[in-house]
């Protein structure tokens, strides 16, 4: 039987033969005796089929033993899918193994008891391939989801939404009345819809069901939907409508010409089709061209004159005339040849009911997620606006209510940022580290800031572009000491574990946790801004300096110190906010001026000297730019050029900015 | 006499106050005239108004025999037309020479253009010189005009009004801070000036006034409160309430 | 009076004199015609650093003169760049890819010839179109005149929108960096057509040029010295006549010059957009002797160091501006190249590459808070100048205005 094979490799034939001869003689004396439990007679009226293990005959025997009505069906299933089911050599009949001493350990399927131990040479294992286990699990699956054991059921319904199957639909729908768990008859309901869509014979049924889940905003639903509307591109002999074979679902008729279908692409569809044949590319004239260069010449025409298309185009014609290259085919004979042709888009579903129930459905969906995009979209631009408000606040106390440009307020957010990553190093608990690092951070940059006031700002009051220059070369000395000290690579700030992840609302909306921090932080600090200006005898005594520093002096406010403690606030502020933007973006030593841009922005949109024009600004800037990422979403490079160049311009609008001082109070 | 600048029904407010109430003025060629008035009476948001620096809510500000607008006109445009200004602190610009500031507002042609290819032709530089005797600058010439002294920066600037030839000179406290030498020789090139345009002079000093011997305008709260010569205006009781009754 | 205008700016011609006699020094002592104890990379780091004085003579135009403290005049700067290097590069290229394709079986088509040179060029962006601000990179006429037109250009429709807004001081500041940014963002991308954060590269090659890199360096470098000295008398000859009292009356008192009938908004955008052009000139010739323009040079940051060295220079004087720019340029490249000698500290050794930043910082901040008139103060020192007392008063309102310190008589 083997002749040319090793006997070792005919030895499984050889034991089939053997085993199909002893199941003869069981099968013939089974009717007889009947000693074999009711599961076993199943399995052994298909034991042919279970021994040949083809895909393709096994059906028949899954479905016997599924249907087969007894208890221990779905056991068997589960041992035969796991590999885990033996037939003996001597009578072929079919057993749980498990491994034991000495060989394998048999079970009876019907009784459960132990028949004994047997080596592995009295036994053949049954070694199903993926498909029949693909096929077994779906038989199991009706089991599964009435199995006693919820979690069984879930996996069973996460199996079925991974892989929906028209035979689960039944199975399924059996199983929704038994259901007690209302979470996963809410799911089970949900599947059944989805398969119904899919897969149910009753064409009403179906549409049904889209109905139904036409709201949904899930990705699975529209996973369910998208196949019903999918179309394959077709051609057909012959101009008129008409000429679309009957029965066929149209989804619309293109012109050759127009977006959808460009005139190269329905004449390669033509050329593909064996409808046309090829055109002639300028690539093809030149290769063909060379192929008959001869003694400097092409036909009659010198090479050194082949400089234009047009020469080459006539040359190849000429050729083609000639016989020699296949004829040149004009745009003239391109479009002759496309007006013969009719183009259409086809579903491949015939049934136009289901296509415009499915297009319908989808329609819906598609509304609702735009709407729920574009509410992702604001909780985006908030998260952002109160990112750029944090970068900002200190700069507003310092350029607003002081009128001192500060460039290194930037390196001030970065001082902030490394601050909380040396702490994360000392202290390696994360929640704690970050409750310890905000206000070291504060403290730190608040004490740099008082230093810079005394030393460089306070000499140069009422010369802001001096002191715009003065800073930024504290700027660039700072950003290269960090790089000194901590390296040009970037460190991380891990945030607390309780701040992972992301709250989600459905499949569309969704924003993490670390953001709604950032937004409750800033308006943390708004908070607070507003009860030191308005509560507090600093805020007093600052408004008064801002107002009128000599009235205020004469009255016995220290310009000096409230200039001071105003500026040291405004530092610190930056430093906290440095924290909470190290937390989600990489530390470096170039991280401020990455913001300091756009906090001016923000400021100076928002208008000067006023802490709800700063948080009008940084509310429009977030927005602006989600909105024109949203727009181009391929590159974020490009929104943020639109977003100055949109800033330029509203500032000619309002030069002030949105809430502008108005009158002789803003001076001029 | 023809009316040169003539301005009615303006008002102007800023944040709800009401700096300018429905004022009306009316000044024409070759006058003198005085504006009094108490703090905060709209004596320099007049100003401020008439030169194009605040723009007014209502109200109509007209300029000339032919009755422009000035209230569509930048201040370029304005000084342009013949408005000159001196303001209360005084304002030359104090990095330059005397010449240089004079020959600056001498009256030529204020395009960008022309002036890059503009050199000073001798009878430019007679005239900024004959100026400056006038104001008795003619020693301090090429002096820096942050060296001079207060009353002199003061003079500076009124040569700068004057080499502009505006029609309507607009004065504000030109005696702040000056000896009584310096102000009687103020006094006398303000009247010299109005023999020929018109002169609006601002000031608090009464004295200079009366010896100014011209009609006086008194603004209280933002619009006229009398108007007349000294001794009538003087005579007011309203006026005298005003200035005295608080 | 005299009214010569040499006679009348004797630095002037001081200054021209020493740039001559600098360029004849340097042409002596070349690798290229002279007797080689320059080497060709050192000469082009002087004609760089000429390109360097020229737009800083423009900054302290419109900062030192005008009041008007631009951070955009760097971009000016790198669009010079570019628009030289557009033709640079095509012109190459195209040499190059003609060369090639006629090594084939037949003569190319324009089309062949067009493709093979998007192809080399954009290749590297991942695509092989000509985007159409290539329109005009195969004339040099064309090129050369975007040269002065595409910064002249931008300057005026961004100073016309900036002026007539009037935004002034501090706030100008952040709008012309705000400006810088948009336009270095912009060329970082793939699709600006300007290949992206690769930028313009071997701009060094002149096209059909045969001689070596010793002779071309000091053409540019004698380019350079021309540009500069003419540069620099137009700037002195704007400054020194009515113009110039027109636009530091702008720089100390904004308000009193537009009193006096001075269309301030005209004076402004009309400098803004000379200096402009000027910047974009001294790009032109700066980056062929670079080899290499990419939108990183353009960041706001280079614009800022413009004003860094015009500040330490003393603005306000031409001189000032060339001398900030050549100092602390050469100054960076020596200390950043690692020429510098190290000083060792026992437990610590101060490296200059990482340490010269802080040291520019600080010596900046130390500049602006005790030496505002900078180095060009010195010069004062010489000539016994006087400033008016003005009880430490600056010389006029406006945030540009000339602090009493740095005022000169």
């Amino acid at each position: 039987m083997c002749p040319l094979r090793s006997i070792a490799d005919c030895i499984p034939m050889i034991r089939v033969i053997a085993a199909t001869l002893a199941l003869l003689l069981t099968s013939l004396s089974a009717s007889a005796q009947d000693t074999n439990g009711a599961i076993q007679q199943v399995l052994q009226e298909h034991s042919v089929a279970i021994l040949k293990s083809s895909r393709t005959t096994i059906g028949p025997a899954i479905d016997a033993v599924a249907d087969s009505g007894l208890p221990q069906a779905q056991a068997v299933l589960q041992a035969w899918s796991d590999r885990n089911m033996w037939v003996r050599a001597a009578d072929g009949l079919f057993f749980r193994a498990t491994e034991a001493e000495g060989g394998y350990s048999l079970t009876d399927f019907d009784t459960g008891e132990t028949v004994g131990v047997f080596g592995s040479d009295a036994l053949d294992q049954i070694k199903p391939n993926s498909g029949i286990r693909a096929l077994i699990g779906t038989a199991l699956v009706q089991f599964q989801l009435k199995d006693p054991n919820p979690r069984r059921r879930q996996d069973a319904l996460t199996s079925i939404s991974r892989n929906p199957d028209p035979a689960l639909l039944k199975p399924l729908r059996n199983s929704i009345e038994m259901e007690t768990d209302p979470n996963l008859k809410a799911q089970k309901l949900r599947q059944e819809r989805l398969l119904t869509i899919g897969y149910d014979e009753d064409p009403d049924a179906r549409v049904q069901a889209m109905a139904d889940m036409s709201g949904d905003l899930s990705v699975d639903v529209r996973a369910a939907l998208n196949p019903l509307v999918a179309t394959r591109r077709a051609v057909v002999k012959g101009a008129a409508q008409g000429e679309v074979p009957a029965g066929t679902n149209v989804a619309r008729i293109l012109t050759p010409g127009s977006d959808a279908l460009p005139k190269v692409e329905a004449y390669d569809m033509l050329v593909a089709a064996d409808l046309a044949p090829p055109r002639v590319t300028d690539a093809a004239i030149r290769t063909a061209l060379e192929a008959n260069i001869a003694e400097g010449r092409v036909g009659d025409v010198a090479v050194q004159q082949l400089g234009t298309d047009a020469a080459r185009r006539a040359a190849y014609i000429a050729l083609a005339d000639a016989g020699t290259v296949p004829p040149f085919i004009s745009e003239e004979a391109v479009q002759e040849t496309l007006d013969g042709f009719t183009f259409y888009d086809a579903y491949a579903d015939p049934s136009p009911q289901i296509t415009d129930a499915a297009n319908d459905a989808l329609n819906a969906i598609r509304l609702k997620v735009g709407l729920n995009q574009a509410a992702d979209l604001t909780l985006d631009a908030l998260s952002l606006a109160s990112i750029y408000f944090l970068a900002a606040i200190g700069l507003a106390i310092t350029f607003g209510v002081m009128g001192v440009i500060n460039m290194a307020h930037g390196e001030f957010i970065m001082m902030g940022a490394y601050t909380g990553y040396v702490v994360q190093q000392i202290i390696p608990n994360h929640t704690l580290s970050i409750i310890v690092a905000i206000p070291l951070a504060f403290a730190v940059t608040f004490a740099a800031g008082v230093a810079m006031e005394r030393l460089v700002i306070r000499w140069l009051y009422n010369r802001p572009l001096e002191t715009l220059l003065a800073t930024f070369g504290i700027s660039i000395a700072l950003q290269q000491l960090a790089k000194n000290i901590f390296g040009t690579q970037a460190r991380p700030l891990t945030a607390p574990a309780w701040l992972d992840g992301a709250m989600t609302l459905n499949d569309v909306v969704s924003i993490s946790y670390i953001r709604i921090a950032i937004f409750f932080l800033a308006l943390f600090f708004l908070a607070v801004f507003l009860f030191i200006m308005k509560r507090t005898r600093l805020g007093l005594e600052t408004r008064a300096v801002t107002q009128n520093p000599r009235m205020a002096a004469s009255m016995g406010i220290n310009p000096g110190r409230v200039n001071m403690l105003t500026f040291g606030l405004g530092s610190g502020i930056a430093g906290v906010a440095g924290v909470a933007i190290g937390l989600f973006a990489k530390v470096t030593s170039e991280m401020g001026s990455d913001y300091i841009v756009q906090s001016f922005m923000t400021v100076v949109v928002g208008g000067v000297g006023n802490i709800w024009g700063t948080l009008a600004g940084a509310a429009m800037i977030g927005f602006l730019q989600k909105g024109i990422e949203w727009g181009n979403p391929s590159n974020t490079l490009a929104a943020q050029t639109y977003m100055i160049i949109f800033i330029i311009i509203f500032i000619q609008f309002r030069p002030r900015g949105i809430i502008a001082l108005k009158g002789r109070a803003a001076g001029d | 006499m023809s009316t040169l600048l003539e301005v009615s029904g303006v008002s102007v407010s800023f944040d709800g106050f009401r700096a300018i109430n429905n004022l009306s003025f009316r000044i024409a060629d070759a006058e003198m005239r005085a504006v009094i008035g108490p703090n905060g009476a709209g004596k320099t948001t007049f100003m401020d108004i008439v030169t194009g620096k605040t723009k007014p809510d209502e109200g109509r500000v007209l300029w000339g025999e032919k009755s422009v607008s000035l209230l569509k006109m930048s201040e370029a445009k304005i000084a342009q037309a013949g408005v000159g200004r001196k303001f209360q602190k005084p304002t030359v610009f104090e990095d330059q020479s005397v010449q240089e500031n004079l020959l600056m507002a001498l009256k030529k042609p204020r395009g960008w253009f022309p002036v890059l290819s503009y050199r000073p032709s001798d009878e430019d530089l007679a005239k900024v010189a004959t100026l400056a005797d006038d104001i008795g600058l003619g020693d301090a010439l090429l002096r820096k005009s942050g060296e001079l002294s207060h009353g002199q920066k003061q003079w500076l600037e009124i040569g700068i009004l004057l080499a502009q030839e505006p029609r309507l000179l607009l004065v504000d406290e030109p005696a702040a801070g000056m000896t009584p030498e310096e102000r009687e020789k103020t006094t006398d090139i303000l009247v010299e000036a109005a023999k020929t345009r018109a002169v609006v002079v601002v000031e608090h000093d009464m004295e200079f006034v009366r010896r100014l011997n011209c009609k006086v305008t008194v603004l209280h709260e933002g619009s006229v409160l009398a108007e007349g010569s000294l001794d009538h205006v003087t005579s007011n009781q309203d006026v005298i309430d005003v200035y005295l009754g608080r | 009076m005299n009214r010569s205008f040499v006679a009348r700016n004797p630095s002037v011609l001081i200054f021209l004199a020493l740039l001559a006699l600098f360029t004849l020094g340097v042409t002596i002592l070349s690798e290229g015609f002279g007797v080689g104890m320059i080497s060709t990379s050192f000469v082009k780091t002087l004609g760089k650093t000429l390109c360097l004085c020229l737009v800083a003579v423009a900054m302290d135009l419109i900062w030192g003169y005008a009041g008007i403290l631009s951070l955009g005049h760097f971009a000016f700067f790198g669009l010079g760049g570019y628009m030289i290097g557009m033709w640079l590069m095509y012109e190459r290229t195209r040499l190059i890819v003609v060369d090639a394709l006629a090594q084939g079986s037949m003569p190319p088509t324009p089309q062949e010839v067009v493709d093979g040179i998007g192809n080399q060029i954009f290749g590297v962006v991942g695509s092989s179109e000509f985007p159409a601000v290539w329109a005009f990179a195969d004339s040099l006429t064309l090129q050369l005149a975007l040269v002065v037109l595409v910064p002249g250009l931008l300057a005026l429709v961004f100073g016309w929108l900036a002026f007539r807004s009037r935004v002034t001081g501090v706030y100008l500041s952040i709008l012309t960096q705000a400006m810088t940014l948009a336009l270095a963002l912009y060329l970082f991308q793939n699709d600006s057509g300007l290949r992206g954060n690769n930028g313009l590269s071997g701009l060094q090659n002149l096209p059909g040029v045969t001689a070596s890199q010793d002779v071309v360096s000091m053409w540019f470098f004698w380019g350079s010295a021309l540009a500069l000295g003419l540069g620099y008398l137009l700037a002195a000859w704007v400054v020194s006549g009515k113009f110039g009292s027109v636009i530091r009356g702008i720089r100390d008192n904004e308000a009193r010059v537009r009193f006096l009938g001075y269309s301030v908004e005209a004076y402004k955008l009309a400098l803004f957009t000379l200096t402009a052009c000027i910047a974009g000139i001294a790009g032109a010739l700066y980056y062929p002797q670079a080899g290499i323009i990419n939108p990183a040079e353009i960041a706001p940051i280079a614009s800022i160091y413009l004003a860094v060295w015009v500040a330490i220079g003393g603005r306000g004087r031409l001189y000032g501006a060339v001398i900030g720019a050549a100092v602390v340029s050469l100054l960076s490249s020596w200390f950043t190249g690692g020429q510098a000698p190290d000083i060792p500290l026992g437990f610590y050794t101060v490296k200059w590459v990482d340490w010269w930043l802080v040291l520019l910082g600080l010596s900046f901040v130390g500049v602006t808070l005790f030496a505002p008139q900078g180095i060009g103060g010195l010069v004062d020192l010489i000539s016994d100048r006087l400033r008016p007392d003005r009880h430490g008063a600056d010389l006029g309102p406006d945030q540009g205005s000339l602090r009493e310190k740095e005022a000169r008589k």
